[in-house]
Parts: C-alpha cells; sequence; structure tokens
C-alpha cells in the first residue's frame, strides 16, 4: 500500500494539516491500521521534497503552530497517474497461511510434530469467527460507506482464503503422499 | 448473539435418511437449535444440509432418529399435524420459485394467515406490515414476475414471517441473487428475526451468507460436524487490523 499516495490524494481534495490528514486516512480506512503521526510527518516532507506537495502557509488558532500542505501540479500528475496504474495482480504468492500449510505438510511428513489437517481445521474456525464479526459491522443500520466497503474487502478475501483451505485440506492426502514418494 | 441456555427450540438426535439406492443422505445427525438463534448449516453438495432443513421443519420424516420440538415428536406426528405445525409455528423460504405467478405480492404474503383462518381484510393489513418491514411494500401490488429476484426473495420472507412463527427455515435464501441483492435479504432477514425474536435456521454453501449467523455447524458426509469456536483472536493477532492478503501492490 503507497501511504505517499493516499496521502496525495487527499491532499488534493483540499490543503490539509498533518493531523487532519491522519484524522480524515482513519476514516476513510476504518478497518485499517491507523497512520501513525510520525508516518504522515515523514510522508508529507518526501513529498515537499520529490516536489509533489508544498507549504501553502501556516495556521496558529492560539495554539501551536500548524504547517497547510496542498498538492502541486506535479502531484496531480503523480496522483493520476498512478490511480490509472494497475497494481500487479498477486506477482509473488506469498501470504503467512499458505507458508504454513507448506511447511507443516513437509515438516510433518519428515516426521516432525506438525498437523496440517488441525491447522487448517482451526485457521477456518479463526476466520469464520472473524467473517461474523465483519458481517456484523456490515449489517449494522448505522455503518458508514467507508466501514462498508472496507468490511466487504475484507469478507471477499476471507472468503477466498477459505475456499482454499477448504481445496486444500482435500488435497493433503494427495499432498502428503506426492512429498513421501517424489 | 443468541444464548443456548434451557431447552433448545427444536433438537434432531441422530437422523438417519437414506433416498433410494443412492445412499444416505443423513447417517446420525444431532443439532440444535436455540429459540431466537440464528444457525447456519454449511457443506458441500450432497452433505446432507437440505435433507437436515426437510426434517427439521417437518417436511420429512427421517428413517431413524427422534426430531423434538418442544413436548413433541416431529418424527411421530401425522402428516396432517406437521402440515397444521408448519402453517402455525415455522416459515420456510427456498432458493426460487416459491410465491405464487398469479397473486400479487400483497397476496402472496398474506397467504399463511389466508389459510390459517384469518380474514381477508386483516391478513393484508398485516402481510402489508411485513412487506413494509422487508423495503418491498412498494412492490405489493406487483406479480412475481414483475419484481426482481432480491424483492421476490423478500416478498417469500414477508411470506415466512407473517404468521409470526418460533422459526424459519431458509434453504439458499440468496443462491440465485446477485451479492449486492444477497446482501439486502440477508440483512432483511436478521434484523427482522432479531426484532421479532424468530429462530432461523439458515442452509448454504456461501461462507459469507453463512457469516449472517450466530453459529455455524458444517455438515458433511451427513453427520453434523461442529465448527470449533475459534481460537482467542485476541491472542493471536488484532482483529481491528486488515486481513493480511497478498500484496498486489508495491510501496510506491
Amino acid at each position: 500500500m503507497s501511504t505517499r499516495h493516499v496521502l496525495l490524494g487527499l491532499l488534493a481534495t483540499g490543503p490539509s494539516h498533518g493531523y487532519d490528514l491522519k484524522r480524515r486516512h482513519d476514516a476513510r480506512f476504518p478497518q485499517a491500521r491507523p497512520l501513525a503521526y510520525g508516518q504522515v510527518y515523514t510522508t508529507l516532507q518526501r513529498l515537499v521534497r520529490d516536489g509533489l506537495a508544498e507549504v501553502e502557509g501556516t495556521d496558529a488558532d492560539g495554539g501551536p503552530e500548524r504547517t497547510r500542505y496542498r498538492a502541486t501540479d506535479e502531484g496531480a500528475r503523480e496522483l493520476a497517474d498512478w490511480l490509472g496504474r494497475i497494481a500487479p495482480p498477486a506477482p509473488f504468492v506469498t501470504n503467512e497461511i499458505f507458508a504454513k500449510v507448506v511447511v507443516a505438510i513437509l515438516t510433518a511428513t519428515a516426521g516432525a510434530p506438525a498437523d496440517p489437517a488441525a491447522y487448517l481445521r482451526d485457521q477456518r474456525a479463526a476466520h469464520k469467527a472473524r467473517m461474523r464479526e465483519l458481517t456484523a459491522v456490515k449489517a449494522n443500520p448505522d455503518a458508514d460507506l467507508a466501514t462498508v466497503l472496507s468490511a466487504d474487502y475484507a469478507l471477499h478475501h476471507l472468503d477466498a482464503d477459505l475456499r482454499w483451505m477448504t481445496t486444500t485440506a482435500g488435497r493433503l492426502p494427495a499432498l502428503t503422499q506426492e512429498i513421501q514418494h517424489p | 448473539m443468541s444464548t443456548q441456555q434451557g431447552a433448545p427450540l427444536i433438537a434432531a438426535r441422530d437422523l438417519t435418511k437414506t433416498y433410494g439406492r443412492t445412499g444416505a443422505a443423513l447417517r446420525g445427525a444431532c443439532v440444535e437449535l436455540a429459540a431466537g438463534e440464528i444457525l447456519a448449516v454449511t457443506g458441500a453438495s450432497g452433505s446432507g444440509k437440505s435433507t437436515l432443513l426437510h426434517c427439521l421443519a417437518g417436511i420429512v420424516t427421517p428413517d431413524e432418529g427422534a426430531v423434538v420440538y418442544g413436548q413433541r415428536r416431529l418424527d411421530q406426528l401425522s402428516e396432517a399435524d406437521r402440515t397444521l405445525l408448519r402453517r402455525t409455528d415455522f416459515g420456510v423460504v427456498f432458493q426460487f420459485g416459491q410465491l405464487i405467478p398469479e397473486l400479487t405480492a400483497l397476496d402472496n404474503a398474506a397467504l399463511p394467515l389466508l389459510l390459517a383462518g384469518t380474514s381477508r381484510g386483516q391478513a393484508r393489513e398485516r402481510a402489508d406490515a411485513w412487506l413494509e418491514r422487508f423495503g418491498v411494500r412498494g412492490q405489493a401490488e406487483l406479480r412475481p414476475g414483475e419484481m426482481s429476484g432480491g424483492q421476490a426473495q423478500r416478498v417469500a420472507l414477508a411470506r415466512a414471517l407473517v404468521t409470526e412463527p418460533k422459526a424459519v427455515f431458509a434453504d439458499e435464501p440468496t443462491g440465485a441473487l446477485d451479492s449486492l441483492a444477497g446482501e439486502q435479504v440477508m440483512t432483511a432477514l436478521v434484523h427482522t428475526a432479531r426484532e421479532a425474536g424468530t429462530a432461523v435456521l439458515l442452509v448454504t454453501h456461501d461462507a459469507q451468507t453463512a457469516a449472517y449467523a450466530d453459529r455455524e455447524v458444517e455438515l458433511r458426509d451427513g453427520t453434523v460436524l461442529e465448527v470449533a469456536e475459534a481460537p482467542d483472536l485476541a491472542e493471536t493477532a488484532q482483529p481491528t487490523e486488515a486481513p493480511q492478503v497478498t500484496e498486489a501492490g508495491h510501496e510506491g
């Protein structure tokens, strides 16, 4: 995930302080890890360094002085470019669940105490519990669109994981056989 | 979250059901549905999910085992008594086609009340209120063929709940719908059932539909596997974090 493009996108909707950017980010991506202030300021400084954003002014409002940033024309072009550029669809198949299953099969066939079937069963139960949790969040009549979108995204991915785990559980005997008798 | 204290609303014990020569659909299936609980029954096709639903709803009787509803053995009632019980205490929704094509949405929804002897005026009035709850009052005068699949399914839900049953049996209620229409149907079903305190037995092969339930059991080869309670998520991960998915992008 490109934090700098997300912040650039938020800046494109109007000049902002670092604190406001963090707040707006967390509101738009409610199920994401909240952005750290430190990361916001570091990213803003890099955007300025690269000519994609600039300082518009400072505000005090009686409190501490805050720097207001805005996107530059080059920043707007960079943002448009990023928005139109497709993300490489799964260039690397790396995922903790996938890695654990592969290693569990390898080590179990070597006699180590690993039980891929039991792991898959427990992981599926955990996925389903999380799906119920996210569905409850989404089905709440007060849920805003940002919450619904992020819950949808997570639910579809968890569902895909579940399907893969179900299929893999079905393949375990054949996989084990193949590793034992290559 | 529904409770599981006290006697279950419906309990199935060691159900066996064999169809023809094709083999057993159920082999010793046990399941309990608590009052007001929303229970998902999942499993691959042919695992016996629908047969289990049919046994619990009194649509078919098991070859062996018991279905206990309150003080009664559903599996020992006569066909006529089971039909009567289904009319008063249960509501049923299937994947498609259960509405009567010649009747309007309102008359379809009022039908169970008319069959139970309610006056036409009263039946239509109550049916109207249920259409409203399911957000299809605007379609009240339309016939099923004039509605979208999602609307028709919500009319079917209104019809299943119009008698204020103790339990609703839903067999793949979103199976014929696209995901947004399915979501509307499930949201309406879950909210309304919770409000009315109606138990729901939801048969589905779809994990996203099952996730609307309080609890899930999985059928495999005709027996019920309790889906294990998830290990304590607080210890294994922070559940509010975005799930780790395969990176499809890169730091720009």
